[in-house]
């Protein structure tokens, strides 16, 4: 702990505060509140009541109005703290309110009413985490299959992309054939055609291949990347080629070659574009709204979507499936990332 | 047990000639080394025999047959390479295991080659290790282990010990003899340095610029030079060569008035009375460093006076580097035991008749005479 605590508190003039610490601290600390401040208050907020979530002024912490049991009355009153007009403060539950009057009760003496001027009275508050929002969401919306979508379409979607670009790859790095510089010329020219514009081609495609409300069809088209491509062309060109010869003169094939020798080799390349494709198409918006119009295909993006109703917005589960939304993304760029460096260390050391 | 043919091998690269017309005979059994500067097309011609490469002319026969249209993997060679090209990710076990898996060898079996092959290059206790951990003359085991288990019908190397440093490089020399009369297959082995070449072979191919400038046992290519090239390549320190006018010729009598020393009696060698050199043709003639000597006093050698730049004392022997008049070669001499000649003295060096070869000044003739010849 006492390393993390010097590595934290590092600073550039080495015993005292730098006016290059202070313009770093706090450029670092902008960073982090641009960036993380918006998350957190989502995480917060997933945590509030639905009464929590449309109070003025917002609260930071999931906080929401005291209730309580009063016999006689349906549902839970809420309570507040009343000033008295002798001065004294009581805790009191409402039970109706009319103007600026409220008729307010001692929830220990239900019968005995007091009529209290809204004016003289605040809310009693507490910690209220609302867990709720996150244990109903499975039973309400089909929460399950749009979980099952997103994952299905992640998954196949980032094998498939892994397994075709890393093929491509190895043919444009490690064959020599007629062409070869317009193919890969090609494939990178691609990366200039904005996605809205093949964005109706592409529908046409699936249109006729059958592939509408279908999750290939929004598998298919989001396989075959030139980023994918490119990225693991400039790595694999760094596998000597002496390597494959070694290979061959082994009686390996040309499959295994690229099965048991590139693709082993290419793991950090891989692990990289495992990450982008997991990213892209966890994210994928636009290309599944249009593919996907049944809401047992929906994913989560667009379960999202659809929960803002035109007439009123559930927004404590939307959050809750928000933050639900963003957690896989997160642990699998957390998880990966490690295995990156450790890659590059890995392959550092000769 | 193979043999292997290279007939007419030609190798083109777009406009660029890399071989032309290599023919080579690898005999059953033998160690042939392909010797040449860098640059010369001996990888390349390597590369066409393992398969790796295609040939642009030419047969290839092994065993035989011709194997052009052979792939690499069916031609049942196993190569080494110059930077051991070991699996990273593999252990050095999987290592030698992957080429039979390739060719389906049973597990038993697998494993059975594995370790006597391990025992052999004495890899027991780094079988589990990854190429990482390995130092260079354990890789270049593992290299040369991976080969062996597969029982190839010719070994190839290609500058295997050029990674390696002078002491290891000395030992690994050694295992590799050792490990030719012991499996007794025919290797051929890939080398710039004509040290290894001259030690280890039974057969040496010196290559320049794409052709074969001679082929023979290390000794005859010490002993009977057919061109200045191969004179200069083969020996260590390299041959001196002094530029000459022919004087003379009378029967078997060539008079040679060496550069710079026209004013001396011309230098004297006896040649086969039907080689007929021009009077006053220029020449290059030869003489190795071990040959040549320094004497003190008179000598029934010709004897040339020269003023010593440099001297090496290696203890049990040593080098005397000469300047030569009007010439920017250094004579190198060498004697034996130590010496007290400083650097700035006159010295005598005395150049035996019948050690000295002479070359026509063309580059690439053919030698005129050869002091084995005589």
């Amino acid at each position: 702990m006492p390393d993390v605590a010097a590595f934290l508190m590092r600073t550039h003039g080495r015993t005292r505060f730098d006016w290059t610490d202070w313009v770093s601290y706090a450029y670092l600390f902008t960073g982090l509140f641009l960036m993380f401040g918006p998350v957190l208050w989502i995480v917060m907020s997933s945590f509030k009541t639905q009464a929590a979530l449309s109070e003025f002024p917002p609260s930071f912490l999931p906080e929401g109005q005291k209730t309580v049991q009063i016999k006689g009355q349906e549902g839970r009153s809420p309570l507040f703290v009343v000033k008295m007009p002798d001065g004294t403060t009581r805790e009191l539950a409402e039970i109706r309110r009319m103007g600026l009057m409220a008729t307010m009760v001692d929830p220990a003496k239900p019968d005995e009413e007091i009529q209290v001027n809204i004016n003289d009275r605040t809310k009693t508050r507490e910690i209220r985490i609302a867990t709720e929002n996150y244990t109903q969401l499975f039973g309400r919306f089909a929460f399950g299959r749009y979980l099952w979508n997103s994952v299905f379409i992640t998954v196949v979607a980032t094998l498939i992309t892994l397994l075709f670009n890393s093929m491509a790859a190895f043919a444009l790095s490690k064959y020599k054939f007629a062409g070869q510089k317009a193919v890969f010329l090609l494939i990178i020219a691609t990366l200039m055609i904005p996605p809205t514009i093949v964005l109706v081609p592409n529908f046409l495609v699936i249109s006729n291949l059958g592939l509408l409300n279908s999750l290939w069809g929004v598998i298919w088209p989001a396989v075959a990347t030139p980023t994918g491509v490119f990225l693991l062309r400039q790595y694999m060109l760094t596998i000597p080629d002496e390597l494959l010869d070694a290979a061959r003169m082994d009686h390996a094939s040309e499959w295994q070659i690229y099965w048991r020798i590139v693709l082993p080799l290419t793991a950090p390349a891989l692990a990289v574009l495992a990450i982008f494709s997991v990213m892209w198409r966890w994210n994928d918006f636009l290309w599944p709204l249009i593919v996907l119009s049944r809401s047992e295909l929906f994913t989560l993006q667009l379960a999202l979507n659809s929960f803002q109703g035109e007439l009123q917005t559930e927004w404590n589960y939307l959050l809750a499936m928000t933050v639900i939304t963003i957690i896989p993304v997160t642990l699998v760029f957390a998880f990966l990332q490690k295995h990156i460096t450790t890659g590059i260390a890995a392959s550092g050391v000769k | 047990m193979s043999t292997l043919q290279l007939k007419k091998i030609d190798k083109r690269f777009g406009e660029t000639q890399v071989l032309r017309d290599i023919n080579v005979d690898v005999a059953e059994g033998e160690f042939v080394a392909l010797v040449g500067p860098s640059g010369c097309g001996k990888s390349t011609l390597l590369r066409i025999i393992s398969g790796l490469e295609p040939s642009t002319g030419g047969d290839i026969v092994l065993d035989g047959k011709r194997v052009n249209d052979v792939s690499a993997a069916d031609r049942g060679l196993a190569m080494v390479f110059q930077s051991y090209a070991l699996y990273p990710h593999m252990t050095v076990y999987q290592n030698m295991a992957f080429g039979l898996e390739n060719v389906g060898t049973p597990k038993p079996e697998i494993e059975s080659k594995i370790g006597a092959a391990a025992k052999m290059l004495q890899l027991d206790k780094l079988l589990q290790r990854r190429p990482t951990q390995l130092s260079g003359g354990q890789r270049q085991r593992v290299a040369i282990g991976r080969a062996i288990v597969r029982n190839p019908k010719l070994f190839l190397f290609d500058e295997p010990l050029s990674n390696l440093d002078a002491e290891l490089r000395v030992q690994m020399r050694a295992e590799i003899i050792a490990l030719h009369q012991r499996l007794e297959t025919g290797m051929i082995y890939v080398t710039h340095d004509q040290v290894e070449a001259m030690t280890m072979a039974d057969k040496i191919v010196v290559l320049r610029a794409g052709k074969v400038e001679q082929t023979g046992s290390p000794l005859e290519l010490y002993n009977r030079p057919q061109n200045q090239f191969v004179a200069g390549f083969i020996g260590s320190p390299r041959m001196n060569f002094i530029d000459a006018t022919v004087a003379g010729q009378s029967g078997n009598a060539l008079d040679l008035a060496l550069s710079g020393f026209e004013n001396q009696p011309p230098l004297r060698l006896s040649v086969d009375s039907a080689a007929s050199i021009a009077q006053g043709a220029k020449v290059t003639v030869g003489v190795r460093p071990e040959h040549a000597y320094v004497v003190e006093g008179s000598s029934s050698d010709y004897t040339i006076p020269l003023k010593v730049a440099q001297v090496e004392q290696l203890g049990g022997h040593g080098f005397v580097h000469c300047n030569l008049p009007g010439s920017e070669n250094a004579m190198v001499v060498q004697f034996d035991g130590q010496n007290v000649i400083h650097a700035g003295s006159e010295v005598n060096v005395a150049i035996p008749a019948a050690a000295c070869h002479v070359f026509s000044t063309a580059e690439g003739a053919p030698v005129l005479v050869s002091a084995s010849a005589r």
